[in-house]
C-alpha cells in the first residue's frame, strides 16, 4: 500500500473518531410532544414591542438545527414530500429560492417550521397532517441548512439527487436577517 | 359558407400576389390560408381559427419599416411573464395580464389610449403555488360583444366588451388538485373551448366546451381514462393502428395511473368551420419519470380532432407515445390547404415540441410528412407505415442514472410560442429554441396539489452554442427556406404581415422585424423588459396600420427573472435556470404594452 493511501486512511480514521463525538442525538426519536409554535411570526417587528432583536430560539430548535441525523432525515423528506418540485435544489421554481438570502416568511427554524405546517398565502401549501412534528422540525432544519446556516460537519458532503448540484458543505452562508448575524 | 369564405380568401390572396413583389422573388406559392378575411381587428390570439397569425395590413413594409416608432405605451403594473397578445376590436384594445389576470380596456380613439375600464377577476393568491412555469396567461378571445378568458384559479369568465362587467363565470379547475388554467380559449360555433394546465402536478387533462351565452358546460372530454370519459364513440377512426383499441386511456397505463396522468390542454385550439372539427394537442404524461408509467400513456402527447358540437373524438394521432422528456404536444395547429402529390388537400401544420414539423390531412389524421425542423438526437424518425416515433434507446432516462445530452430538452425544439404562416410566401415562420439537457429520473410521490415530476434536469445550449433559432419552413416541400440563430431562446410568437414582414421579440427586450423573403433584420426596438408576448397588427381608428406587443419577461424560460430564482442551482425552474444564468444581467421584469406605427 502506498504511503499517500495509508496517510489518507489514517486521516479518515481520525475523521471517523472525530465524528463519534461531534454531536448527540436521541436515536430513539424522543417524541416532540408539543406542536410547532403556531405563533412564530415572519418578522421581528411588533408594534409597541421591545426595541432590538426579539429572537428567542425555542429549546426544541437547538435539538434539530445543527444535528447531522435530523438534517439528513430532512433532506430525504425534502425530496419525498415534493418540496424539490417547487423549490428545486434550493434555486426555486414555482416557489422561491431557498439558498439565497431572502426569506419571505423568516429564515429562523421556528419560522420555517411554521411555514411548512401552516402554509403561506402566495402558494406555499400547508403540510399539516402529512408530517409528524419531528419530521417538520427535521425538514425545517434541512431547509435552513440549504443557505449555509449550519456547521459544515453537520451537513452531507454529497447530494442525493442525480443532477449533482453542489453539496451543502460547499454552500455559502447567507445572512438570515439583514444586519443580524445568523446562529453559528 | 366556409367554402365561400375560402374562395373570397383565394381572391384576396390573388390580389395580394399581384400587389406584392415578394411573390415574384420567392417562386411558387403553394400553401394557401383557409382563414377568414381580415377586418383590421385582432380578435383572438391566433388571428383566426386557422391560427395563421397573418395580418392583411400592408402599410408597413421592408422599405419603410426603419421609420417605425412608438405610438403609445401602457404599464400593467405586474412583474410576471406577459405571454398574452393585445386584442383590438373597433376602437378598443384589451389586455389580459398574468396573475391576477386583470382585463384592461384601452380607448384607442383618444390620444395616448387612456384606460376605459379594468376588470379584476380576483383569483386567490394560493393559485400561484400550483402554476408550473410562472403565472402566465396566454390571452383572451372576443366573440359576440364579449371577451372570454381563463383565470389561474381555474375559471372561465365572460366579460361584456363595452362595459367591462362580468357576464358569466364557470368554475372548471381545482387548485387543490394542482389544476390551473393558462391557455387562451377558442370560440367555435357558439362555444368557448377551454382546457386545464397542470401536467407537472399530476392532474388529469381535459377539454371543455362552454356555451358562449350562458357559460353552461356543453361537453367535457378527458384525455385519459375510459372511452366514455374521453368521448370516444362510433365516430372515432384514428388513421394508425397504434391509436385504435378499446379504453386505451386505461390500458396503456399502470393500474389507476391515468387518474393522475396529465395530458392537459394548456396550448392552442384550432377550428375548421367546414368540417366542424376542432383540433388541439394534449400535454405530457405525468410524472416525467417514465419508469413509473410503462405503456403508451394514451391520450397524452398527441393530437385530437373532435366534433365541435358534441366533443366526440373523430381522430387522434400520438406524436410521442410514452413520452420520455416532457414533450407536450400542445403547440399551435395551423390550418391551410396545400398540394400533396399535385392534389390540393386540407391539411394541418404542426411545428411540434418533439422537433418534427408534421403535416396531416385534417379530415383523417393521416400523416403526409414529418421532418425535423430543429436539431435532435433522441428520435431517429417516424415510421411512415405505423406513424410511430422511433426513439433512440440509449437516451431513455432511467432511475438512478443521468442521461446526458438529450436534444431537444424538456421545452422541446419549440415550446408554446406559435409560428406564423404567410400566404404571400407560403412559408411558416417558426421562432424556436436550441436546448439540450441532462436528465436523471427519480421516484415521484403523488401528493395532491404538489409537483409530480420525478426528474432532475439541467439544460444548456445545443450544438452551435445559440439557445434560439428562427426557421422559415416550406411545408409543401418539407424543407428549410432559411434560418438564423438567436442567442437567447425564442419564447415570443411570430406575426406575419401582408407588407412582407415578420415580427417577433427576444428575451432581452428587442422587438424585431425581419423580411419574409430572406430573414434579414430590417428594424428593431429595445423595450423595457424581455419579450415573450404575442405580437399583433391592426388597423387603428385613424385607418393606419399598427403593430403591438407586450413586453414583460417571465414564463418557464424567464422564471429566473420573474421568480428571482438563484442561478447557483441549475436545476431551478425544472432545469431551465441552468441555461439562463445570464438573463438577470440582461433584463428585468415589468409588464408594458408597446404600440408602434409609421410617422405621419
Amino acid at each position: 500500500m502506498s504511503s499517500p493511501c495509508r496517510a489518507s486512511l489514517a486521516l479518515a480514521a481520525v475523521a471517523l473518531l472525530g465524528g463519534c463525538d461531534r454531536e448527540e442525538r436521541d436515536s430513539r426519536g424522543q417524541p416532540v410532544t408539543e406542536t410547532v409554535p403556531a405563533g412564530a411570526t415572519a418578522d421581528t417587528i411588533y408594534p409597541g414591542g421591545p426595541s432590538g432583536s426579539t429572537v428567542t430560539l425555542s429549546p426544541k430548535a437547538a435539538a434539530y438545527e445543527n444535528n447531522a441525523y435530523h438534517i439528513a432525515q430532512g433532506q430525504q423528506l425534502y425530496g419525498q414530500m415534493n418540496c424539490v418540485g417547487c423549490h428545486a435544489h434550493g434555486g426555486g421554481g414555482m416557489g422561491p429560492a431557498l439558498i439565497d438570502d431572502e426569506w419571505r416568511y423568516g429564515g429562523r427554524i421556528e419560522q420555517i417550521a411554521t411555514t411548512i405546517v401552516e402554509g403561506r398565502p402566495n402558494g406555499m401549501p400547508s403540510f399539516r397532517g402529512k408530517l409528524t412534528d419531528t419530521q417538520i422540525w427535521e425538514l425545517a432544519a434541512y431547509v435552513r441548512a440549504m443557505s449555509g446556516q449550519v456547521r459544515k460537519d453537520a451537513v452531507g458532503a454529497r447530494t442525493d439527487e442525480p443532477s449533482n448540484t453542489p453539496p451543502l458543505t460547499q454552500t455559502r452562508r447567507e445572512p438570515i436577517v439583514p444586519g443580524e448575524d445568523a446562529t453559528p | 359558407m366556409a367554402g365561400a369564405v375560402r374562395w373570397r380568401l383565394a381572391a384576396l390572396f390573388i390580389c395580394t400576389l399581384l400587389a406584392t413583389p415578394a411573390f415574384a422573388q420567392t417562386g411558387a406559392v403553394t400553401a394557401r390560408s383557409v382563414a377568414q378575411a381580415d377586418n383590421g381587428n385582432w380578435e383572438m390570439p391566433g388571428k383566426n381559427v386557422a391560427a395563421t397569425r397573418f395580418s392583411a395590413m400592408r402599410e408597413i413594409t421592408p422599405a419603410n419599416v426603419r421609420n417605425l416608432r412608438v405610438a403609445f405605451t401602457a404599464s400593467t403594473g405586474i412583474n410576471r411573464g406577459h405571454e398574452a397578445p393585445p386584442l383590438v376590436i373597433g376602437g378598443t384594445m384589451y389586455l389580459v395580464t398574468p396573475f391576477p389576470n386583470k382585463l384592461i380596456a384601452l380607448d384607442l380613439t383618444k390620444p395616448g389610449a387612456p384606460t376605459k375600464w379594468v376588470f379584476n377577476p380576483k383569483p386567490p393568491t394560493a393559485a400561484q403555488g400550483v402554476a408550473c412555469c410562472d403565472v402566465v396567461n396566454r390571452g383572451a378571445v372576443y366573440a359576440n360583444g364579449r371577451l372570454f378568458f381563463n383565470t389561474l384559479d381555474g375559471r372561465t369568465v365572460a366579460v361584456d366588451a363595452r362595459s367591462g362587467k362580468l357576464a358569466w363565470q364557470t368554475k372548471l379547475g381545482d387548485i387543490q388538485r394542482g389544476e390551473t388554467m393558462t391557455m387562451a380559449p377558442t370560440v367555435a360555433n357558439g362555444k368557448v373551448i377551454v382546457g386545464n394546465s397542470g401536467g407537472e402536478m399530476g392532474v388529469r387533462g381535459w377539454i371543455a366546451a362552454l356555451d358562449t351565452g350562458s357559460g353552461r358546460v356543453v361537453w367535457k372530454a378527458f384525455n385519459t381514462g375510459p372511452d366514455k370519459d374521453v368521448l370516444i364513440g362510433p365516430r372515432f377512426r384514428p388513421f394508425y393502428a397504434m391509436d385504435r383499441g378499446k379504453d386505451l386511456g386505461v390500458k396503456t397505463w399502470p393500474p389507476g395511473a391515468w387518474k393522475i396522468g396529465g395530458g392537459s390542454v394548456w396550448g392552442w385550439v384550432s377550428y375548421d368551420p367546414q368540417l366542424r372539427l376542432i383540433y388541439y394537442g394534449t400535454g405530457n404524461p405525468g410524472p416525467w419519470n417514465p419508469e413509473q408509467r410503462p405503456g403508451d400513456n394514451k391520450w397524452t402527447t398527441g393530437v385530437f380532432a373532435r366534433d365541435v358540437d358534441t366533443g366526440q373524438a373523430v381522430w387522434f394521432y400520438q406524436s410521442t407515445p410514452h413520452d420520455l422528456y416532457d414533450h407536450d404536444d400542445i403547440n399551435e395547429i395551423i390550418l391551410v390547404d396545400m398540394p400533396v402529390a399535385k392534389r390540393m388537400r386540407p391539411v394541418l401544420l404542426r411545428p411540434a415540441r418533439n422537433g418534427f414539423f408534421y403535416v396531416h390531412d385534417r379530415r383523417t389524421g393521416q400523416l403526409l410528412s414529418a421532418k425535423p425542423y430543429s436539431y435532435m438526437n433522441v428520435a431517429k424518425g417516424i415510421d411512415p407505415h405505423t406513424g410511430r416515433l422511433i426513439p433512440v434507446p440509449e437516451k431513455e432516462p432511467k432511475v438512478g442514472r443521468v442521461v446526458r445530452n438529450i436534444c431537444p430538452a424538456a421545452p422541446g425544439a419549440k415550446d408554446w410560442n406559435p409560428a406564423a404562416f404567410s400566404p404571400i410566401t407560403g412559408v411558416v415562420y417558426i421562432p424556436h429554441i436550441n436546448l439540450c439537457m441532462d436528465m436523471g429520473a427519480l421516484e415521484a410521490n403523488y401528493i395532491a396539489g404538489t409537483p409530480y415530476v420525478g426528474a432532475d434536469v439541467k439544460m444548456y445550449a445545443g450544438p452551435g452554442g445559440n439557445r434560439g433559432v428562427f426557421t422559415a419552413w416550406d411545408p409543401v416541400h418539407a424543407r428549410k427556406v432559411w434560418e438564423f440563430k438567436e442567442d437567447l431562446p425564442l419564447w415570443s410568437p411570430a406575426l406575419a404581415t401582408a407588407g412582407g414582414l415578420v415580427f417577433y421579440g427576444t428575451m432581452d427586450g428587442w422587438f424585431k422585424a425581419i423580411d419574409q423573403r430572406n430573414g434579414k433584420l430590417v428594424w428593431q426596438f429595445k423595450t423595457g423588459s424581455g419579450i415573450i408576448g404575442q405580437p399583433i397588427s391592426y388597423r387603428g381608428p385613424d385607418g393606419h396600420q399598427y403593430v403591438a406587443v407586450m413586453s414583460g419577461v417571465g414564463g418557464w424560460a424567464g422564471a429566473i427573472v420573474a421568480g428571482k430564482l438563484d442561478p447557483r442551482d441549475g436545476t431551478a425552474a425544472l432545469g431551465f435556470v441552468n441555461a439562463m444564468k445570464d438573463l438577470p444581467a440582461r433584463t428585468d421584469a415589468g409588464g408594458m404594452l408597446y404600440v408602434f406605427t409609421l410617422p405621419r
